[in-house]
């Protein structure tokens, strides 16, 4: 059964090092043989590539960043919803779900249809938490805490912080810190870019294994797909990594979502010690940048999605296919002048006219 | 390890438990793919018809057995040999 209807994706940046999810979604959508939709994309900058990428997006546009309110984020959704009428919202980035929950029956009077948490879990698997949702889903997180001074770093070693240690943005970013003045830039880097608190966490050796999945709000885990990395950025973003089937980390993540009866995509982020034990260090409510490789394993979540936002019913999972390789590459796309200035003087560029 | 066969303790194995040996993909060209933990490796030939042999039984016992058979080489070698190839396989697919 095609499915033909129209559905607004955000995340549309896509620096090398570290790219947003949403081309992937988009991509993973329209390589669907049974979406016949329209894509349209949304963006934070006049230079996230997804914009303009006739073959995944059929419009881009510009969003108010989510600093700018909730008000500034309905006025520009009305206006894109007036000319695109959308059917489905696809929010692919951390910063700004805590402003579309809250404005869940806003989207939904404007006829925009979402699958996601409600605040209270959206909440609940923040990263200032992690310690807490870790313990009750059985599984060991690296000891996180909130700092909001970087006047802690002075004295951290005497308060059980010895270097190096992480440094975390509540949404985004971490550094490995070795010394306390490289704690202080960071914190403030990080707390400029991505507000406070500040996260840190002890640092762990191992490997890092990702899942994938969907949650269906009612405690079950839909469609796995897990991933060891085999290479990162120097952000630690995985640049290529390798489909596998873990049951304990396929385990572990079922609790975590049951836990909070988790409702919309999220990515399960891990480190395997050098004993083989899980530790949990993060949990993103959103479809991760590398989500295409759940195509490649003949599990398309963004479309799996898709009809559980549309009611459809659960589709067949295949069996989880191991052993298949992502490589991320990074190539450049030619536009012009005219559609540059369309987006950062209309904020909106029509790519399938 | 030079343990002779008089004090080698044949009734544990030391390789890792069969389910582990029996996901992996193993290929022709000795290319070792396990699809848990997303490890891959390469070992030569007679690294992967030991790796064959323990698909089916991973005891010492019947494995030197097989191997003495096949290989012409003495006990205090092949025990040397199938205990340092067991500490890798330990490394690679856990124990």
């Amino acid at each position: 059964m095609s499915i033909n209807i129209t559905v607004a994706i955000t995340g549309m940046n896509a620096k090398p090092d570290n790219p947003g999810p949403g081309l992937a979604v988009a991509r993973c959508l329209r390589e669907s043989p049974e979406f016949t939709g329209r894509i349209i994309g949304l963006g934070y900058d006049g230079l996230d590539p997804g914009l303009y990428l006739k073959e995944y997006c059929d419009a881009g546009y510009i969003l108010p960043y989510p600093s700018s309110g909730d008000d500034a984020l309905i006025d520009s959704l009305t206006r894109i919803q007036k000319k695109e009428k959308i059917d489905v919202f696809i929010p692919c980035l951390d910063a700004e779900l805590p402003s579309i929950v809250r404005l869940i029956s806003v989207l939904n009077d404007l006829g925009l249809k979402t699958f996601l948490p409600d605040q209270k879990k959206l909440s609940l698997r923040g990263k200032d938490r992690l310690n807490e949702l870790a313990q009750h889903a059985g599984i060991k997180t690296p000891e996180t805490k909130s700092i909001t001074n970087a006047g802690f770093f002075h004295n951290c070693e005497e308060k059980g912080w010895a270097f190096p240690f992480v440094v975390k943005g509540l949404f985004y970013d971490a550094d490995i810190v070795h010394t306390k003045d490289a704690a202080i830039e960071s914190f403030r880097r990080i707390a400029a870019e991505w507000g406070f608190p500040v996260l840190i966490q002890k640092l762990l050796k191992g490997e890092e294994y990702n899942l994938s999945a969907i949650g269906d709000g009612e405690g079950n885990m839909l469609g796995a797909v897990m991933m060891k990395k085999m290479a990162t950025t120097d952000k630690g973003k995985a640049w290529a990594g390798v489909s596998i089937n873990d049951q304990t980390l396929y385990k572990a993540s079922e609790s975590l979502i049951k836990a909070i009866n988790w409702r919309g995509p999220l990515e399960v982020e891990v480190i395997r010690d050098h004993n083989g034990v899980y530790h949990l260090l993060e949990i993103n409510p959103r479809f991760p940048a590398w989500i295409y490789l759940s195509v490649g394993v003949g599990r398309n979540l963004p479309f799996t999605l898709l009809q559980l936002t549309l009611g459809n019913a659960i589709p067949h999972f295949e069996e989880i296919k191991t052993g298949v390789i992502f490589i991320r590459y990074a190539q450049e796309t030619i536009t012009n002048m005219h559609d540059f200035e369309s987006i950062i003087m209309r904020n909106a560029q029509m790519n399938d006219n | 390890m030079t343990t002779s066969s008089d004090t080698l303790d044949i009734t544990t194995s030391p390789f890792p438990p069969l389910s582990n040996l029996q996901q992996l993909a193993i290929s022709e060209s000795g290319f070792i793919f396990d699809p848990s933990s997303g490890h891959n490796f390469t070992v030569n030939e007679t690294a992967l018809t030991m790796l064959r042999l323990l698909q089916k039984d991973n005891e010492l016992g019947p494995l030197m057995k097989k191997l003495k058979e096949k290989y012409e080489v003495s006990q205090q070698e092949l025990e040397r040999d199938v205990l340092e190839f067991a500490g890798l396989l330990r490394d690679y697919v856990g124990e």
